[in-house]
């Protein structure tokens, strides 16, 4: 009844292009936002803020890097953490190294080093496919955590191997309270989303859906593979560089290389899969659930009186289940149930 | 040889058009895998506006022809002439470039994105805006979009397949998936268009339609069109001239009434025994 | 540069290579099979070897009584596996399936510290780890008796499960169902039951690898890691191939330890922890099917 779309008919291929054809999600998306930006602030505590919504965000944000990778150009990562630490370190070197360097510039350059890495270790992908391509992004992801650790230029001779991030100032203002290190990482998050929608609705998103479905097929068409497939690593390591980053700056505040470990490229992966593989909203329900659940779990395990031990094997064992459970109920994840949810939503209260 | 399906009568009106001069022209074609020779010295032309046939029992090479054709394979002899340019081969872009859009046996459609989509896809080599615009979606590349959006919309009109422009490719049923097949590649505006078998498990209905789009592109669009197909009431209806292929070598060309007189020809659909 | 010495790190590394291989071995045994590509081998590595120590530490029992309980409950993990989590799966694209594994590797790597706790393990099996006195005398190379022990039962263990898939007619059904379930089932196979039996083998492989791996390193979580290693191993030999799974095993071993050896202290070392899949990657590049792979041919 609320969600008809009875009159809402588009009169121009414009009008239907749009994200949000339909004026209940217009509005809802506002509404959204003008919650996230205002009330959210006003309302949450800093605990909630610092460890579970500015966590979400940044994930979300690799989520959507390696969907773009792994879920619309279907080529399968294990590295997503290594890109992210590039991201991370190399911000980290461009305000250490260029005094008065913007912050946000140093984390699009950060993002870009990504970029660069991230076509690198992205050209075995012209001729190695499928779990062979996962297996050579364990090469990355190991490579480039060896090489953080190893080669001290890179930690700016820090003894320990440990950096300390740098304090985030923009134009003289200080973003060092969780409520505006929170409304920094929206911005920057909502407007990267924002972007990565508008990329895979375009023909860059169906050039990296074809290659993802059959790229002979592509190719017979007039795609460029190489080109296709060097696109998506490049575009998917920027997004999982600048996360890197925000990780960094906006959350730990020190880190070391090994912050950036297979277990974190793992979670990210395990995002999208329940998320659902493919969709700009699966990396942020994806990336919601694996945030929340360890927080639920961790409550569970308290009321329960369990030692912590044993909630932490819980936890592995629940990710576990969860996973499978996902792939045989609904493989296409969180997204496509929206959706069934959505399109019931249309025609209630009636059933069918 | 005899004909079936007397009633159904595919190619009433051709006979209107202007049949052109060669625009492709493949000289002693030879393609071989491994130790088994798939093609043996084949050459044959085609004229523009016309409908070139290639028939032959299953395992002659049919396909493989095709894929010389377009770039998928690369044969080990011979030439290939293309607007009077000579080449050893072609390779897949620069045949998609060039003009020539095909259809695959199996269908090849990518199962992911919509049928809006899949046309869409059609269309990339004439879309000029980077991603950084396309990321955007302002100014050049949102009216770029809209511009396909507006020719894939008249491919959709002209095969009749408004109603499920958004629905999931994977979920169509088969002959659907083979419309929209042939859709994707008229997106590419070819001059040249290659259909591998179009209408393979398709009933009486749906061939006929097939067949009607099939002979609207050559008429109104003027693409010429080689096409592989099996049912000899199609082929000998609505084609100009057939070329007929058996174990990887031509033994027949010219008109369907000089192939269905051929003797080799008569002999390779009968299976006499080879000497 | 000391020749021995040489000699020494390139057979320590073989046998390290060695004990690779016999978990690549279990990764083999299922794609061979069931064409899927088991994540969670690793993880049941470590689930048999916890199991046994847990059960001679839990019940007091010697170690030839807690081998064969830990192979009924590998037998029994095989069958719940396989009801659980394969069956509702059946003819899903390859890379559902893996990740299906990797699932069930987090599960059981939790369900394992469930039941029997964090801690490390000590592990003794009969054979000590104490060089060889008779390559020791003879030709003066300081080799471990453990690796060699280790190499002889890698050997039996390939030779058993080759014979078993080209002699048997269990093997013929496993090869059947490898190439195309539905087909397999359409012909007659039981294969929820032929599921069962692999994953049962595959555990008891797990178990030899893990009681292996255990005694050396001791039983602890770092050995699912193990796993990751087998990746590399499979590249170069193969996904589908037990002999492959040898020599990938042999070459990544070798590889690693004369690496780590000769060129770790020019870039500060740790190299061991890449050197591995580095050398996998530019192999693929060369060789995309590997060494003994099958050549993936597509039809369009």
């Amino acid at each position: 009844m609320l969600y008809r779309e009875a009159g809402q008919f588009k009169t121009s291929y414009q009008a239907d292009s749009q994200i949000f054809p339909i004026l209940q999600d217009r509005v809802a998306m506002l509404a959204l936002l003008v919650v996230a930006i205002v009330v959210v602030p006003l309302v949450a505590s800093p605990y909630a803020l610092s460890a579970i919504l500015i966590p979400f965000l940044i994930f979300s944000l690799a989520a959507l890097g390696l969907n773009i990778l792994t879920g619309y150009a279907g080529q399968l990562s294990l590295g997503t953490a290594a890109f992210m630490a590039v991201g991370a370190f190399a911000s980290y070197n461009f305000v250490a190294r260029i005094p008065g360097i913007p912050v946000l510039v140093a984390f699009v350059l950060g993002g870009l080093s990504a970029a660069a890495v991230g076509i690198a270790f992205g050209l075995p992908s012209l001729r190695i496919r499928g779990f062979y391509l996962a297996a050579s992004t364990l090469a990355t992801q190991f490579f480039v955590i060896w090489c953080l650790t190893k080669i001290p230029y890179l930690t700016n001779y820090s003894a320990s191997g440990v950096i300390t991030a740098q304090k985030i100032v923009i134009l003289g203002y200080q973003f060092d309270t969780p409520d505006r290190k929170y409304l920094l990482v929206l911005g920057v998050v909502a407007v990267m989303a924002l972007l990565a929608k508008n990329m895979v609705r375009s023909n860059v998103g169906r050039s990296w859906m074809a290659v993802r479905d059959m790229d002979v097929a592509a190719e017979v068409i007039g795609f460029r593979l190489m080109r296709t497939k060097l696109l998506a690593f490049a575009v998917s390591s920027f997004y999982c560089g600048v996360a890197g980053a925000l990780y960094a700056f906006a959350y730990l505040g020190t880190v070391e290389p090994e912050a950036y470990n297979l277990d974190l490229s793992f979670r990210i992966l395990f995002m999208i899969i329940i998320g659902g593989v493919g969709s700009i909203l699966g990396s942020f329900l994806g990336a919601a659930f694996i945030v929340l659940l360890p927080v639920l779990l961790n409550i569970l395990a308290h009321s329960l009186s369990l030692p912590n031990s044993v909630a932490s094997n819980l936890e592995l064992m629940v990710f576990g289940a969860l996973i499978i459970f996902f792939l045989i109920v609904e493989p296409h994840g969180l997204a496509r149930l929206w959706q069934i949810g959505k399109e019931k939503l249309r025609l209630w209260p009636f059933p069918h | 040889m005899q004909m079936n399906e007397p009633d159904a009568h595919f190619g009433a009106d051709i006979g209107r058009r202007v049949i052109g001069d060669v625009i492709l022209d493949l000289k002693n074609i030879s393609l071989s895998f491994g130790g088994v020779k798939a093609l043996t010295d084949i050459s044959f032309d085609v004229r523009k506006h016309e409908i070139r046939a290639i028939i032959g029992p299953n395992g002659a090479g049919k396909s493989s022809m095709l894929n010389v054709i377009n770039g998928v394979y690369r044969p080990q002899q011979g030439e290939i002439v293309f607007h009077g340019q000579h080449r050893r081969n072609m390779d897949c872009h620069s045949a998609a470039k060039a003009g020539i859009a095909r259809t695959f046996q199996n269908i090849a459609l990518f199962k992911g994105m919509t049928v809006l989509d899949n046309i869409m896809t059609g269309r990339n080599l004439e879309m000029k805006s980077n991603f950084l615009m396309q990321a955007l979606y302002w100014g050049p590349a949102r009216r770029e979009e809209i511009a396909h959006r507006v020719k894939a919309e008249e491919i959709i009109d002209f095969l009749e397949i408004q109603a499920i422009r958004k629905t999931p490719v994977g979920r169509l049923p088969y002959g659907l998936q083979k419309r929209v097949e042939l859709g994707r590649a008229l997106a590419a505006e070819p001059e040249i268009l290659l259909l591998d078998e179009p209408m393979a498990g398709m009933n009486v209905e749906e061939k006929q339609d097939m067949c009607r789009f099939i002979l609207d592109v050559n008429d109104q669009f003027g693409t010429t069109i080689v096409l592989i197909e099996h049912d000899m009431g199609v082929v000998m209806d609505i084609s100009d001239r057939v070329v007929v292929l058996d174990y990887g070598r031509k033994i027949g060309d010219g008109t369907p009434d000089e192939v269905r007189g051929n003797q080799d020809v008569i002999n390779a659909y009968l299976g006499v025994a080879h000497a | 540069m000391n020749i021995n010495f040489f000699f020494e790190v390139l057979i320590g590394g073989l046998l390290s290579g060695v004990m690779y291989a016999l978990v690549a071995i279990g990764f083999v045994l299922i794609y061979k099979a069931s064409g899927v590509f088991n994540f969670a081998q690793g993880a049941m590595v470590f689930f048999a070897a916890l199991t046994c120590v847990g059960i001679m530490d839990k019940f007091g029992v010697s170690l030839w009584v807690a081998i064969p309980l830990t192979i009924v409950v590998m037998i029994l993990l095989g069958i719940a596996i396989e009801k659980v989590v394969l069956r509702p799966l059946v003819n899903q694209p390859e890379i559902t399936l893996f990740m299906a594994t990797i699932g069930l590797a987090f599960f059981i790597e939790g369900l394992a510290q469930l039941m029997w706790g964090n801690q490390v393990h000590r592990l003794e099996l009969p054979i000590e780890d104490v060089p060889s006195e008779y390559l020791m005398e003879n030709f003066n190379l300081l080799v471990s008796q453990f690796d060699i022990m280790a190499a002889a039962v890698c050997g039996i263990l390939v030779t058993s499960l080759a014979l078993l898939f080209s002699k048997t007619k269990v093997g013929r059904a496993l090869r059947a169902v490898a190439d195309d379930h539905q087909a397999a089932l359409a012909v007659g196979i039981p294969l929820q039951r032929i599921w069962a039996v692999l994953w049962a083998v595959a555990g008891v492989v797990a178990l030899v690898a893990g009681l292996l791996w255990g005694a050396r390193n001791g039983v602890q979580f770092a050995l699912t890691f193990v796993a990751l290693k087998a990746l590399p191993v499979l590249i170069l030999g193969g996904f589908t191939s037990m002999p492959g799974a040898i020599v990938g095993g042999l070459i990544i071993g070798a590889s690693e330890k004369l690496a780590e050896v000769y060129i770790g202290p020019m870039v500060g070392g740790g190299i061991e922890g890449w050197f591995p899949y580095v050398l996998a990657l530019m192999f693929l590049l060369v060789r995309p099917e590997g060494l003994f792979g099958e050549k993936i041919i597509r039809r369009i």
